[in-house]
């Protein structure tokens, strides 16, 4: 088994190669995918191997280009919808909730939609409120998706072939801070996209995170061991459905969780995971759950604000140390 | 002036009829509770449902609206299917998840009754596109109402099918009316066609209670696209006769204008016109009407035996059932 070393990004692109090299099926649009080869670079150079036919650049309509993906999945296609960003997919949202979301249960089973949206979520990038949202829960609220948010190059690369081979849409958050990241890549084949997985084992406290909190949630999970406290870190990979399993045989070994997202707290991912652990947990637990969530505030522009709206590492070990005492 | 010969006339006819006597059973079905929910009925707008399915093939798709009784049963959805969807039962055309604003049928290639006003025209250029891309000779006909085009997926959906030249055939159900509020009131611009044809795309008026008319134009359009036209647009203009749902006073319709236009019944004007021809004879219009009320009455009897759906499968279909 030989080992590369790459990038988010180029497992992403090598993903969506090898997917329109096996499946002719499959073919990507979206806002500037082509010529410009990806706002942030993703399928750069696919236009020269596949053709304008297969990526395919779309006018500035959200809600006519993912609504014409649904249309082509319907029809027999396999299309991968890109998305620029979760903050422009707003635009979309009529035809992801009320269509993607709904048409096999609508139509009594009849019309299923094997769908597969990318977008880049997240803040961080100093690109102001309108520019910087995570909204990845959201769309895990919602029956008819399946929500992914790969945080390693092993699952950029591998969750796509799953998500492709979905029979119903599947949503793919890609967090900006990630496309840059280089890491070990072995097969690179499919991964299973129904599990959480842990990212660092420990005894005292389980992190939870998935995305753009992953490394941050393994950052605090450092400082702690030198501070002799033991943090698992579970990356949540799969938003919806999750993989509840994986959390609460976690939680029932430490004894104590935080959840870290970007997201706002008020009726947010972490808040769900945090009822579920409240849920079927209770009796295991040794202190109250806790969240580090994003500040209740539209993102902000300078850099020392917008930090401080942002989940960070000396947030998370603040929690852990209230909990464990 | 068209000249269809008989056999399109009664074709076109029957149809109407076929739609008309299922509606007003619906009404009573409604009055009596076996329906519920909302319920839009197009009893006046008949001679589109006719006309524009007509001219479609079987490999053909279909995107509809909410307004979609006429348009499922002229593509060929089996009454009793229909009906039992409306019941909420398990044999309905969508397993009782859809109700009179969602029938589909994947056979027919009927995507559904979309009650998102504008929500179905994305779905319909899609299907054009994966159809363009397989290279299979196909329409897809997009039905919506006035209504859609001030939504701004109509602007997207006319941009991009142009853009792509997609197999799409536009049909604007033009009935004056987006739910309460008049043509006049929502358009800044009022003729339909004209700001079609504005994207580039082959647009016709066509009088919508005329369902010679609507049945000739349809063919005509959808032939130029098979030929590689990119996509047309059809505005037909009608009239409902009855509210918006079953829940609408109609206060803001002039009754005047309403009387107006029912002396402009598409049904009993083709069946003039067929008269006059000698094509049509009191015989033969009370067979047809028997026969139409003899499939009502079989479909509503189906629809009151039909089983429901169990509670147990509440959420199936939610996702694929996998094996």
């Amino acid at each position: 088994m030989t080992t590369v070393r790459t990038t988010y990004r180029e497992a992403l692109r090598e993903a969506m190669r090898s997917a329109m090299r096996e499946d002719e099926r499959v073919f990507l649009m979206g806002e500037d995918v082509g010529r410009y080869g990806g706002c942030y670079a993703v399928s750069l150079g696919l236009l020269e191997e596949f053709g304008p036919d297969r990526i395919r650049d779309t006018p500035l309509s959200e809600s006519a280009f993912v609504g014409a993906g649904i249309g082509a999945a319907i029809a027999g296609m396999r299309p991968i919808v890109e998305i620029m960003t979760v903050n422009f997919s707003l635009l979309a949202l009529d035809q992801i909730l009320n269509n993607a979301a709904t048409l096999l249960h609508m139509s009594g089973g009849q019309i299923a939609v094997p769908l597969v949206i990318r977008m880049t979520t997240g803040a961080g990038r100093q690109l102001a409120a309108q520019h910087s949202h995570s909204l990845e829960g959201w769309y895990a609220h919602i029956p008819g998706l399946r929500v992914i948010s790969p945080a390693t190059v092993a699952d950029a690369r591998g969750m796509l072939a799953t998500a492709l081979a979905d029979p119903d849409p599947v949503i793919m958050f890609e967090h900006n801070s990630l496309y840059s990241v280089e890491g070990e890549l072995s097969d690179g084949g499919p991964v299973d996209i129904d599990t959480a997985a842990v990212r660092r084992p420990g005894t005292d406290v389980t992190l939870i995170s998935y995305g753009g909190t992953v490394a941050k949630a393994l950052d605090a999970a450092g400082e702690l061991a030198d501070a002799g406290i033991s943090a698992e870190v579970i990356d949540l990979r799969t938003l919806r459905p999750l993989d509840e399993r994986t959390l609460l045989e976690s939680v029932g070994r430490t004894h104590r969780a935080v959840v870290v997202d970007e997201g706002w707290r008020s009726g947010s991912l972490a808040a769900e995971i945090a009822a579920r652990i409240a849920e079927q947990a209770f009796y295991q637990l040794d202190a109250p759950v806790a969240r580090v969530c994003a500040a209740e505030v539209p993102v902000p522009y300078a850099a020392q604000l917008e930090q401080a709206a942002l989940p960070q590492v000396a947030d998370i070990v603040a929690a852990v140390r209230a909990m464990v005492g | 002036m068209t000249t269809a010969d008989a056999k399109t006339r009664l074709e076109l006819l029957t149809t109407m009829l076929r739609v008309r006597r299922f509606e007003e059973r619906c009404v009573e079905l409604y009055s009596a509770e076996k329906i519920r929910g909302f319920m839009h009925l197009c009893i006046g707008e008949e001679a589109v449902s006719a006309g524009v399915l007509r001219a479609l093939g079987p490999l053909d798709a279909v995107v509809s609206t909410y307004r979609e009784h006429g348009h499922a049963l002229a593509r060929g959805l089996p009454m009793a299917a229909v009906m039992a969807e409306m019941f909420g039962r398990a044999t309905g055309a969508s397993h009782g998840r859809g109700g009179s604003m969602h029938l589909f049928d994947g056979e027919r290639r009927f995507y559904g009754g979309n009650a998102i006003v504008a929500g179905g025209l994305p779905v319909a250029v899609g299907l054009a596109l994966a159809d363009r891309m397989r290279d299979r000779p196909t329409v897809t006909a997009c039905l919506f109402g006035d209504g859609a085009v001030a939504e701004g997926e109509f602007h997207e959906c006319m941009n991009l099918a142009a853009l792509w030249r997609l197999p799409v055939l536009f049909c604007c159900e033009n009935n004056r009316y987006a739910m309460g509020t008049a043509l006049e009131r929502e358009h800044a611009v009022t003729d339909l066609a004209l700001r079609a044809s504005s994207y580039g795309m082959r647009s016709w008026a066509v009088d919508g209670m005329d369902a010679e008319a609507v049945a000739d134009v349809a063919a005509r359009a959808v032939d130029t696209i098979r030929g590689g036209s990119g996509p047309c647009f059809l505005e037909l203009s009608t009239y409902r006769f009855r509210a918006h749902s079953m829940y609408d006073s109609d206060r803001y319709r002039d009754k005047a204008e309403i009387g107006a236009w029912k002396r402009r019944d598409p049904i009993p004007a083709l069946t003039e016109l067929m008269r006059a021809a000698d094509q049509l004879t009191d015989e033969d219009l009370a067979g047809i009407e028997a026969t139409i009320g003899e499939e009502i009455d079989t479909a509503v009897a189906a629809a009151e035996q039909a089983p429901v759906e169990p509670v147990a499968d509440l959420t199936r279909f939610v996702y694929s059932e996998r094996t």
